[in-house]
């Protein structure tokens, strides 16, 4: 029995599905996000975990126990909603302390935690401010110590990162990462971000319309995505003659698949391309290694990999899972 | 971005700086705001420094006999307490009752907050007079409705006192004034991320400590500013005051008024409604500042 255990979990809205029959069984330490487009349910599968929300039917059990006959506040988990929530009438020590206020735990030992909290996330030297005067970056660390400060059994993310700009977002979820691995809670993430998905788990949930359509480590599901679905939310996907290919597999090469380059967009690291062929427009991403590219208009061959390396049959290169 | 509206034509960027156009423009409500405010108060000042004599009438010269009339007879300090006792205790009511009021409203699904809102706000459209009078008619001596049934009833042996009562007053007033509070209150709450309750709970905190400790606290400054109208408007009320204390409990704006049309010493009434005007000016303005000096750093 895992850690955490979501059986046949479901909620109605009246006669809309929000989450219908979702089963999934989460490790202790690991990390997993829920991932999917807007509407799949995500939210209301993590509220359903907080308490926020009714299942209709299902259950939850946490460390072999019904979670859902506890009250959200007896819970003992940990929330970051993607709004922050801060208590902006508190300053940021206060805001941090205020869970450890109701468990009792003595005023020394709150000082000592709160400190300890605010100096993994990196914010010191704030524990005087209010809300209102911090960036959003910093407010997102203050409800994530806010969180964590409790040691929380899980702590559940709502897309923490969504208000953030692109470069900040990147940070965070390095920095994330690292914050998860030291304290080692067990954390779900909320997100549609599947860049960031990939980033951050040990294994990813991709949902569509309520339901679970794969479940496992990031590497393997974009690489055998077990449905058209999964295919194309994880990165771009060309179908060729059939067949599923990433376009940073599909390379420039003096024979192969013959076709015309429509559009050419240069993103830095790498090129991304449109090419025309006979089998219809054909995305292909090529690595930016400072050499001569195609340019628009110019005739090209493309080369496919062999077949069940396009599937990613296996073939451990250096994207491997385990860096 | 939204397209621009008329309505934030802001001199600094529509006209350039240094330009007279917005001095211009509001020159119309400038004079209005002139010769109905400021002309008559200045009036009104200078009235209070005039002399007056049951025969003589009104004499335009300059002394202090209102002015030192009022702070030694000790009648008026006690009419000047009373009146701000009554604001005092109906503010207090007003924020006692319109806070949970407004939280509930602020809770209700679509429906139900319009109804409840209309039936908060309603009593705004009525006059104050006629609202008065209900009360009195309820509540005034005898024949009053509640009075006779409790009577008649045997649970009260005396009619309840209410009229010419200071309680009379301060209930009268605190249902006229209360939707002031409610909806101070209200636009207060409505500003707060419903989510931070569910951060509260998530914490470990029970229903009544989020209240207190989450709830209560940002919706402070709704019930302060709630609580400067509130008082303002009771300490300065005339109807109410009026109806249910009569002649026999006078506030300072009823006393004002019989100064002026009953004995005729304008004067005497020019001083004691330039004194209310000053001490109502001095509360709002102290508790404004107070109330901004404490959340700026919180609410901004
Ligand atoms: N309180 C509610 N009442 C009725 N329908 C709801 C309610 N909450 C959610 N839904 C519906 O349930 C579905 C799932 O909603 P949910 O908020 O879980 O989506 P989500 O995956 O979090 O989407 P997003 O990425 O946009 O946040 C949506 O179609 C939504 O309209
Ligand atoms: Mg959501």
């Amino acid at each position: 029995m895992a850690f955490l255990q979501l059986e046949n979990l479901t909620k109605r809205f009246g006669l809309q599905t929000a989450v219908d029959g979702l089963w999934l069984g989460v490790e202790k330490g690991e990390f997993v996000s829920l991932l999917g487009p807007s509407g799949c349910g995500k939210t209301t599968t993590l509220q359903m975990i907080a308490g926020f929300v009714e299942p209709t039917s299902g259950a939850i059990r946490l460390e072999d126990r019904d979670l859902l006959a506890v009250r959200p506040a007896q819970r003992g988990l940990g929330v970051v909603f993607q709004s922050y929530a801060l208590f902006p009438h508190m300053t940021v020590a206060q805001n941090v302390s205020f869970g450890l206020e109701m468990r009792g735990v003595a005023a020394a030992e709150r000082t000592r935690r709160v400190g300890e909290t605010l100096e993994l996330v990196g914010l010191g030297s704030f524990s005087e401010r209010f809300p209102r005067q911090l960036s959003g970056g910093q407010q997102q660390r203050v409800a994530l110590a806010r969180a964590l400060v409790i040691r929380p059994r899980i702590l559940l993310l709502d897309e923490p990162l969504s208000n953030l700009d692109a470069k900040l977002r990147e940070e965070m979820q390095i920095e994330l990462r690292q914050i998860q691995r030291t304290v080692g809670t067990t954390t779900l993430l909320v997100t549609h971000d599947q860049a960031e998905a990939m980033a951050l788990s040990d294994r990813i949930v991709v949902m569509n319309k309520g339901r679970a359509e794969q479940i496992g480590p990031p590497y393997e599901a974009y690489e055998r995505p077990a449905s058209p679905f999964v295919a194309s939310f994880l990165g771009k996907t060309n179908l060729v003659g059939g067949v599923a290919v990433r376009p940073e597999r599909i390379s420039f090469a003096a024979s192969g698949l013959a076709g015309t380059v429509r559009t050419r967009i240069f993103q830095g690291n790498h090129w991304l391309y449109q090419v025309e062929t006979s089998s219809g427009l054909v995305t292909v991403i090529r690595q930016n290694t400072g050499q001569e590219m195609p340019a628009e208009g110019a005739a090209v061959h493309l080369e496919f990999p062999a077949l069940h390396e396009a599937r990613g049959g296996g073939s451990q290169d250096r994207r491997g899972p385990k860096s | 971005m939204t397209p621009p509206s008329l309505l934030d034509i802001s001199p600094a960027t529509r006209l350039g700086r240094g330009t007279r156009t917005p001095y211009l423009l509001s020159l119309p409500a400038l004079l209005l705001f002139a010769s109905v405010v400021v002309v008559p108060l200045g009036m009104t000042v200078a009235l209070s420094f005039h002399d007056w004599g049951q025969y003589k009438g009104i004499v335009p010269v300059f002394i202090l006999k209102n002015w030192h009339e009022v702070f030694s007879d000790s009648y008026y300090g006690e009419m000047f307490w009373r009146t701000f006792r009554i604001a005092l205790l109906v503010t207090l009511f007003s924020a006692v009752f319109g806070a949970p009021e407004a939280y509930i409203l602020n809770r209700m699904k679509s429906p139900w907050r319009g109804v409840f809102l209309l039936v908060i706000l309603g009593p705004l459209l009525i006059s104050v007079v006629a609202r008065t009078l209900g009360w009195a008619l309820l509540f005034g001596g005898k024949s009053g409705l509640v009075n006779a049934v409790l009577l008649s009833l045997g649970l009260i042996s005396e009619p309840l006192p209410f009229m010419f009562t200071e309680t009379g007053i301060v209930v009268a007033l605190t249902h006229v004034l209360m939707p002031y509070m409610v909806l101070a209150v209200w636009a207060a709450l409505q500003r707060l991320d419903p989510q931070v309750e569910n951060a509260a709970i998530t914490l470990g905190a029970g229903p009544f400590t989020v209240l207190r400790r989450i709830v209560l606290p940002q919706a402070m400054p709704g019930i302060l500013s709630g609580a400067v109208i509130v008082f303002a408007l009771a300490a300065s009320a005339f109807a109410t005051p009026a109806i249910i204390g009569g002649r026999r409990l006078k506030v300072a704006s009823t006393l004002a008024y019989d100064e002026f049309l009953n004995t005729l010493n304008w004067p005497l009434g020019a001083t004691v409604a330039v004194l209310l005007l000053l001490a109502l000016v001095l509360i709002v303005f102290g508790a404004n500042r107070w109330v901004e000096r404490r959340y700026a750093q919180v609410f901004g």
